[in-house]
């Protein structure tokens, strides 16, 4: 009888893109928590993460903000002596988290991604305004004012749309989605 | 005449609309023709990857299916959109499982890929296909005496693709200076300006703005160049808040290098998109100006 898939397995297999080497073959040298440039305000640095993956220390993993952390700069993949493509760890459990909802709620990240898949599958295109909710209302009061001065100068000089630009044949884009992810009916 | 697919991707559009202009003057002066993706969709940046793989490699194929439809290659100048065509187009030709998902979907829109076009960000147009030596015998008004840094970022330098060097490139450096002026030394070339985390990490990302401006202002640079409109964003449009937050006072000025490059080959300012910038391009042209007069 199959068993069920350990944790850091699951997440082997969300690693999509098969580059690189496998998790399990971390050596925990750090190089990739020395490297990277967020470092500092995650909960666990990447050497740490990739360890717990390892040890199949599920709900820690899920209860850190290191992957929504990551900002996708890859210079922890291309300096990994092991090639471990890490930064592909990190989307590979952001996927994870998104699918289960198991990321913590006072995080940005999530809800930030999925509004943006929501806009692009209503329009095709993105658009800055439609996004400013997911994350205006976490922010303190001084930079709650600061965000919104700076976008109303950005609007002035014309770097913002005043409407939300959309694709010709959203039609058959939508109906393109649906074959590849279920879509509400209401969509 | 070469000619290209070009995808703009949505931040050239509207709020780096210098950025457009500025690749559209200065390619033609090279006998470069852009074309515009007829219906391009936005490629996602790194947020559709967030949620579904699958989904966000269709959705950058889209696009690819319209570039060969045309029997162009395709042309990103934005860093995030380079990367996710580029990926995306390579595993297209490693992984077929992955290639019949995605030609399953395009049918829905009558499209269809093969895998028989190539991706270039906008500056491996200039430092290949153009090169130094060719941009340096254009050049009309050479930027002399002033200082650039070099902003690689991180997309087009990274994730690696065939076992290339990554660690030092110097193909922007040599951009710079064949425009006449200097490229100044920018440690942090490489580093990351935070991207996305603006929005999501706003401290964070405060941050790794911050240690870029400093690294290029204690070098001398009078002015960043960049390849990437979130970059640009980012370093521009937050200088101010960078400021506030740590008490610094930052003013310097971010501009594409399709920008600068666009001044030394003559072309007029409004030409290139200037006029919008939230940290003024003034005190570059002035100093351009005081070197002419001596």
């Amino acid at each position: 009888m199959a068993s069920k898939p350990s944790f850091s397995d699951e997440i082997s297999n969300l690693l999509y893109a098969a580059k690189g080497s496998p998790i399990n073959a971390c050596i925990q040298c750090g190089t990739c928590s020395g490297t990277c440039p967020v470092a500092n305000y995650m909960d666990q640095t990447p050497r740490r993460l990739i360890g717990m993956i390892n040890s199949d220390l599920k709900d820690d993993v899920l209860d850190c903000n290191t992957y929504w952390f990551c900002a996708s700069c890859y210079h922890c993949t291309v300096r990994c002596p092991a090639d471990i493509d890490i930064a592909g760890v990190m989307y590979a459990v952001k996927r994870y988290s998104i699918w289960n909802k198991t990321y913590s709620e006072d995080l940005v990240g999530p809800t930030f991604s999925e509004a943006w898949v929501k806009m692009i599958v209503r329009s095709g295109r993105s658009y800055e305004p439609i996004l400013a909710p997911t994350y205006m209302f976490q922010l303190g009061r001084k930079e709650f004012f600061q965000e919104a001065f700076n976008a109303s100068k950005m609007v002035l000089k014309g770097k913002i749309p005043v409407l939300p630009p959309r694709i010709k044949r959203l039609d058959n884009f939508k109906k393109m989605i649906r074959r590849i992810i279920p879509l509400g009916e209401s969509s | 005449m070469k000619k290209y697919a070009y995808y703009p991707g949505c931040s050239l559009e509207k709020i780096a609309s210098s950025y457009h202009k500025s690749t559209l003057e200065t390619t033609r002066v090279f006998d470069i023709e852009m074309q515009e993706l007829d219906d391009w969709n936005c490629c996602g940046a790194t947020t559709y990857f967030h949620v579904d793989g699958i989904l966000a490699h269709t959705l950058v194929a889209r696009n690819l299916a319209l570039a060969e439809k045309e029997g162009l290659d395709l042309v990103a100048p934005c860093s995030a959109c380079y990367k996710n065509a580029y990926f995306t187009n390579s595993l297209f030709r490693k992984d077929p499982d992955l290639a019949e998902h995605i030609n399953f979907a395009l049918e829905e829109d009558d499209l269809q890929f093969n895998g028989k076009i190539d991706v270039f960000h906008l500056i491996e147009i200039f430092a290949n296909e153009v090169g130094p030596e060719k941009l340096k015998e254009k050049v009309t008004n050479p930027l002399k005496g002033l200082n650039i840094a070099p902003y690689y970022g991180c997309q087009i330098v990274r994730p690696r693709k065939n076992g290339e060097e990554v660690e030092n490139p110097q193909y922007f450096e040599e951009l710079i200076e064949a425009t006449g002026a200097n490229s100044s030394y920018f440690p942090e070339r490489l580093r990351c300006c935070g991207g996305s985390l603006i929005m999501t990490n706003r401290v964070a990302a405060l941050s790794m703005i911050r240690i870029l401006l400093e690294s290029a202002e204690k070098n001398g640079a009078d002015v960043i160049a960049t390849a990437c409109p979130m970059c640009q964003v980012n370093l521009e449009c937050y200088q101010n808040a960078v400021n506030e937050e740590f008490g610094t006072s930052f003013h310097l000025p971010i501009l594409y290098f399709t920008q600068l490059i666009g001044i030394a080959l003559g072309i007029s300012p409004k030409k290139l998109g200037f006029g919008i910038e939230m940290v003024s391009a003034k005190p570059i042209f002035k100093k351009l100006l005081s070197k002419e007069a001596n």
